[in-house]
C-alpha cells in the first residue's frame, strides 16, 4: 500500500445550469476499496464518469498511474466500470461477454479462453458461458458484469450501484463476495452506493458526498463515529444534531438517554413511539422546538405518546460539527 | 373475464372477411376461362400460361423489384447511419432536418410526385430508372430512419459505454454493439419501405421515363384500357410469394427469439 | 459548448441523411414554392417572371368546388374508416398474443399484394352486372344492374379500403400499449361501461385515433386513381387537378400553386395533431 495509484485534482463539471461537481481532489491508492457515499444526484455517478473517461470534466485533471488521462478517450484507459444496469450485451452469450474486451486487445484465442473460463469460476458461473444475458437471474447478470470487467485486469475497477437492483438478502451474500473478491485480486475498487450500510461493511475508506463536494473523507470508522459535518452524521450514522449555544452537536440516537424518573439535563414530550427493524425510535421534543430521536432495541420503553420525559447523553457522545 | 361475448369476434370477421372479399374475387376470375370479368364461364389456368409468356409484364416485375431493392438499400444506409449520427450531435439544424426527412410520407403522394417531376426537370435529369431510385429513396428513408430511432431511443445508453469502457473504439463500438441492437428495427424498416416502393403508383408515374414501367405503372395503364385477367393471375401469384415469404420469416423470427430478448 | 468526447467522428454518419434531406427533400420543395410564383410559357414550360396569378386561379368556382369536393370526401371517408378501424384496433389490443400476430398477418398480407389489384377486385364486385349483380340476382332478387361503380360511392368505397389498415394499426398500437387495469379501476369505482370507456379508454387511445385519422385524410386528398378508377371521370379531386394541370394541362406553375395550398393545407392538420397530442411522431406506421 501507499502507492497512489488515481489522483482526482480539483475536478469541476457543470450540465447546463446546475454545477455538478465543485471542484473535488481525492488520491486512491494501489489496492484500497474506497466508496462514494451520497445520496441521489450528489454528484457520485458524474465523478465515476469522469474517471472512466464518459464525461470530460470543464476543470481539473485525473491523473490514472502518473499519467494525466484527463483529455483521454474511454477506449484508451486502463480502468473498467461495472454498470448499475449490468449493461450485458444482450446479442452476446456470458463467455462472448467477458471475453469482449480481451477481444479487442486482441489477446490469443486460447488464453481469452482460459481467462474468460477462470473468471467465471470464480464468479461461480462457470457452467453458464454458452447462457444469454435473457436467461440469466439478477444476481447472476451482476456476477457476469463483475466477470467481464476484471477480466481485464483493470488497475482500477469502478462499480456504479453494482447491488443496487438486487434483493436484500443478495446484497448481503454479494456484498461479502465483492469484498472477498476484491482481497484477492488486489484491484482498486471505487465504489459507488447510497447505502451506508454497504459502504460501512466493505470499505477501505468512505467519501461522503453531498451536492458536488466531499464533505468528509476517512475509514468507516472515522466517518461514523467523528463526523466532522452535520450532513455526514444524519446521513451515515442518522444521528440526531443538537444545538445549543450556537454550535452544533451530533448524537447518535442510540446514545440518548432518557428517563421518566431519572434526571438528565433536558426536559421533553414524547411525540411519536415507532417501531421498525428491530428498534424502537422515540421521537420527543425540547421546549425551544428542537426534536430528538432516541433509539432502542427491543419494545421496552415504560413512556408513552405525550409523556414528558427527562433526556440527555454522555459528554463524549456529542460530537461537535459543522454545520 | 366477465360478460365475454362473441360480437368482437364476429365484428373482426366480417371486415375481414370484407377486406379480402375483392382479392378473393382477383383470384377466382384468374381462373376463368372467358375474358370478361362478368361472367363465369369455366375453370381454366390460361391466364397463368400467358402470364408466364408475358415478357412485358415480367420486365416490370423485375424493374419493381430493382427500383425497390435500390431505394430499400440506400435509404437503409442513410435511414440507419443518419439516426445513429442524430442521436449523437447537437447541431442547432438537427430537428428541421430530421423533420424535412419525414416530409415525404406526411404529406399526399401526388405532391412529392409533382416536385420531384418539376425538380429532376430543373436539374435536367433525364426521367428514368435513377430518377425513380432517388424518389422512392426519399420515401423509404423515413419509414427506416423512424424505426431505428424508436430503437435507439429504447437501448440502454450503458451498452455502448460499457463497450468503449472495455477498450472498443466508436467505431467498433458501432459494428459490435449499436448495429446488431438495431438490425431488427432496420429489417422492419426495410420491409416497409420495400412494401410501399413496390406498389407505388403515383410518385412512380411522374418521374418514371418511357422506357422504365414499373409493375404498379403496368397495371394502372391495362386498367385504364382494358385488363385482361393476367393481372388477376399475377395477383394470385403475389399473394402466394407474400403468404410464404410471410410464413417464413415468421418461422425464423420465432427461431432468432429464442435466443435473445 | 463542449462536444461529447465519446461520440468520436460518429456524426459524419448524419452527413449523407443531411445531405440528402437538403438536397432532394428541402430542394425540391422550396422549388415547388418558386414554380408557384412563375408564369406559365405559351405552349410547353415556365417563364421566370414573377406572379401571383396561379393562386389567384385557385379562387375561380371551379377549383375551389374541387378542393370543396375532395375535402368533403377525406370528411367521409375519414369518418367511416374511423367507425370501421377504431373498433377493429380496439377489439384486436383485446385478443389473445396469438390471435393479435395473426389479426397482424391479415391485416399486412394486402399491403404486399397491389392496391391497385385490390381496387379492381371492387371493379369486379361494383360492376353493372358484376359479382354482388349476380349473388343478388343469384339470391332471387329481380334488380336492375347496378349503378355503383363509376359514381361517388365507389369512390368513397376505393378509400374507405385503400386507407382503412392505416386506423387500424393506429388505433391497435395505442390501445395495446394501454394499461387495462386503469378501465378496470374505473369500473371499480363505479363508471358504468360506458363511462368507463368514454373517459379512459377513448382518452389513452386518443393519439392512436387522431394519428390513424392523420394517415386517411391526409393521402386521400391526393390519391387521384381511386378517384380515376372508381370514379370515372365524374369526380375530380384536387390531387386529378394536379395530374391534369401536370400532364394534359401542362400548366406547371398552377399544379404548383395547387400543390402548395395542400401541402399548406396538410401541414395545418399535422400541426394540430401535434399541438393536441404534444406528439412529435405518427403512432401506427412503425
Amino acid at each position: 500500500m501507499g502507492e497512489i495509484i488515481l489522483s482526482l485534482k480539483n475536478i469541476k463539471k457543470r450540465f447546463g445550469e446546475t454545477e455538478v461537481l465543485k471542484g473535488i481532489s481525492l488520491d486512491v491508492e494501489q489496492g484500497e476499496f474506497i466508496t462514494l457515499l451520497g445520496s441521489s444526484g450528489c454528484g457520485k455517478t458524474t465523478t465515476l464518469r469522469i474517471i472512466a473517461g464518459l464525461e470530460e470534466p470543464d476543470q481539473g485533471q485525473v491523473i490514472l498511474e502518473g499519467r494525466d488521462v484527463t483529455k483521454l478517450e474511454p477506449h484508451k484507459r486502463n480502468v473498467n466500470t461495472v454498470f448499475q444496469s449490468y449493461a450485458l450485451f444482450p446479442h452476446m452469450d456470458v463467455a462472448s461477454n467477458v471475453a469482449y474486451g480481451l477481444k479487442i486487445r486482441k489477446v490469443p484465442k486460447t488464453e481469452q479462453k482460459k481467462k474468460v473460463e477462470d473468471v467465471l469460476n470464480l464468479v461461480q458461473l462457470g457452467e453458464y458461458g454458452k447462457r444469454y444475458p435473457s436467461e440469466l437471474s439478477g444476481g447472476q447478470r451482476q456476477r457476469v458484469a463483475i466477470a467481464r470487467a476484471i477480466v481485464n485486469n483493470p488497475r482500477v475497477l469502478l462499480l456504479d450501484e453494482p447491488l443496487g437492483a438486487l434483493d436484500l438478502q443478495l446484497r448481503r451474500q454479494m456484498q461479502i463476495e465483492l469484498k472477498r473478491l476484491q482481497k484477492r485480486l488486489g484491484i482498486t475498487f471505487i465504489y459507488i452506493t447510497h447505502d451506508q450500510e454497504e459502504a460501512i461493511n466493505m470499505s477501505d475508506r468512505i467519501v461522503v458526498m453531498n451536492q458536488g463536494i466531499f464533505e468528509q473523507m476517512g475509514t468507516p470508522d472515522e466517518v461514523y463515529n467523528h463526523p466532522l459535518t452535520s450532513y455526514v452524521a444524519r446521513f451515515v450514522g442518522s444521528a440526531n444534531i443538537f444545538h445549543r449555544d450556537g454550535k452544533a452537536y451530533a448524537i447518535r440516537s442510540e446514545h440518548v438517554l432518557f428517563s421518566k424518573e431519572e434526571t438528565y439535563p433536558y426536559r421533553g414530550v414524547v411525540k411519536e413511539k415507532s417501531f421498525a427493524g428491530g428498534q424502537l425510535r422515540v421521537l420527543m421534543q425540547l421546549p425551544d422546538g428542537q426534536e430528538i430521536t432516541a433509539s432502542r432495541h427491543g419494545i421496552d420503553a415504560q413512556v408513552a405518546e405525550g409523556d414528558t420525559v427527562c433526556l440527555g447523553w454522555e459528554p463524549d457522545h456529542a460530537v461537535p460539527v459543522r454545520e | 373475464m366477465k360478460n365475454k361475448t362473441k360480437l368482437p369476434g364476429i365484428f373482426l370477421g366480417i371486415v375481414l372477411v370484407v377486406m379480402y372479399l375483392p382479392i378473393l374475387m382477383v383470384v377466382l376470375y384468374s381462373f376463368n376461362e372467358g375474358k370478361l370479368i362478368a361472367s363465369w364461364k369455366g375453370f381454366s389456368l390460361d391466364w397463368y400460361v400467358q402470364l408466364f409468356q408475358d415478357e412485358e409484364i415480367w420486365e416490370a416485375v423485375k424493374n419493381s423489384l430493382i427500383l425497390g431493392l435500390l431505394s430499400c438499400f440506400s435509404a437503409a444506409i442513410m435511414g440507419t447511419l443518419g439516426a445513429v449520427g442524430m442521436a449523437r450531435v447537437k447541431w442547432r439544424t438537427k430537428g428541421a432536418v430530421e423533420y424535412i426527412s419525414t416530409i415525404p410520407i406526411m404529406i399526399p403522394e401526388i405532391i412529392l410526385g409533382m416536385v420531384f417531376l418539376t425538380f429532376f426537370h430543373l436539374l435536367n435529369l433525364p426521367n428514368g430508372m435513377v430518377t425513380l431510385v432517388i424518389a422512392h429513396t426519399a420515401f423509404c428513408i423515413p419509414y427506416i430512419y423512424m424505426m431505428v430511432k424508436a430503437r435507439l431511443v429504447g437501448m440502454d445508453k450503458a451498452l455502448e459505454e460499457a463497450a468503449q469502457d472495455l477498450g472498443a473504439t466508436p467505431v467498433r463500438t458501432f459494428f459490435d454493439i449499436t448495429l446488431p441492437l438495431i438490425l431488427p428495427a432496420v429489417a422492419s424498416g426495410c420491409l416497409l419501405a420495400f412494401a410501399m416502393s413496390w406498389d407505388d403508383v403515383i410518385i412512380s408515374i411522374f418521374v418514371t421515363g418511357p422506357r422504365v414501367t414499373t409493375l404498379p405503372i403496368k397495371i394502372y395503364t391495362q386498367m385504364k384500357t382494358g385488363v385482361t385477367p393476367e393481372i388477376n393471375a399475377l395477383c394470385t401469384v403475389m399473394l402466394g410469394v407474400t403468404v410464404l415469404v410471410l410464413t417464413l420469416s415468421g418461422f425464423i423470427q420465432k427461431r432468432f427469439q429464442k435466443k435473445q430478448l | 459548448m463542449q462536444k461529447k468526447k465519446q461520440g468520436g467522428k460518429l456524426w459524419l454518419a448524419a452527413a449523407p441523411l443531411y445531405l440528402f434531406t437538403l438536397l432532394f427533400v428541402a430542394g425540391p420543395l422550396v422549388y415547388m414554392v418558386i414554380l408557384s410564383f412563375q408564369t406559365r410559357a405559351e405552349g410547353y414550360g415556365v417563364l421566370n417572371v414573377f406572379t401571383l396569378d396561379n393562386y389567384k386561379k385557385i379562387l375561380d368556382p371551379v377549383y375551389l368546388e374541387t378542393f370543396g369536393q375532395s375535402f368533403r370526401l377525406a370528411v367521409t371517408s375519414t369518418l367511416i374508416i374511423a367507425g370501421i378501424g377504431y373498433p377493429f384496433g380496439y377489439f384486436m389490443a383485446k385478443c389473445s398474443p396469438k390471435w393479435k400476430k395473426r389479426l397482424m398477418m391479415l391485416i399486412m398480407i394486402p399491403f404486399w399484394t397491389s392496391s391497385l389489384i385490390r381496387l379492381y377486385g371492387w371493379m369486379i364486385i361494383l360492376q353493372a352486372k358484376g359479382a354482388l349483380y349476380q349473388t343478388l340476382h343469384f339470391l332471387g332478387m329481380d334488380i336492375a344492374p347496378l349503378k355503383i361503380l363509376y359514381s361517388y360511392p365507389a369512390v368513397v368505397i376505393g378509400m374507405v379500403y385503400a386507407l382503412l389498415p392505416f386506423m387500424m394499426l393506429a388505433v391497435y398500437s395505442s390501445a395495446e400499449k394501454m394499461d387495462w387495469s386503469l378501465v378496470e379501476a374505473a369500473r371499480d369505482l363505479g363508471a358504468s361501461p360506458v363511462k368507463a370507456f368514454l373517459t379512459v379508454t377513448l382518452k389513452l387511445t386518443m393519439p392512436g385515433l387522431l394519428s390513424g385519422v392523420i394517415l386517411t385524410f391526409v393521402p386521400s386528398m391526393g390519391l387521384f386513381f381511386i378517384a380515376d378508377l372508381l370514379g370515372g371521370n365524374k369526380i375530380v379531386l384536387v390531387g386529378n387537378l394536379i395530374q391534369d394541370q401536370l400532364t394534359r394541362g401542362a400548366d406547371w406553375p398552377f399544379a404548383a400553386a395547387l400543390a402548395v395550398v395542400l401541402m399548406v393545407m396538410t401541414s395545418l392538420i399535422i400541426f394540430l395533431y401535434r399541438k393536441v397530442t404534444h406528439s412529435t411522431e405518427l403512432e401506427g406506421i412503425l
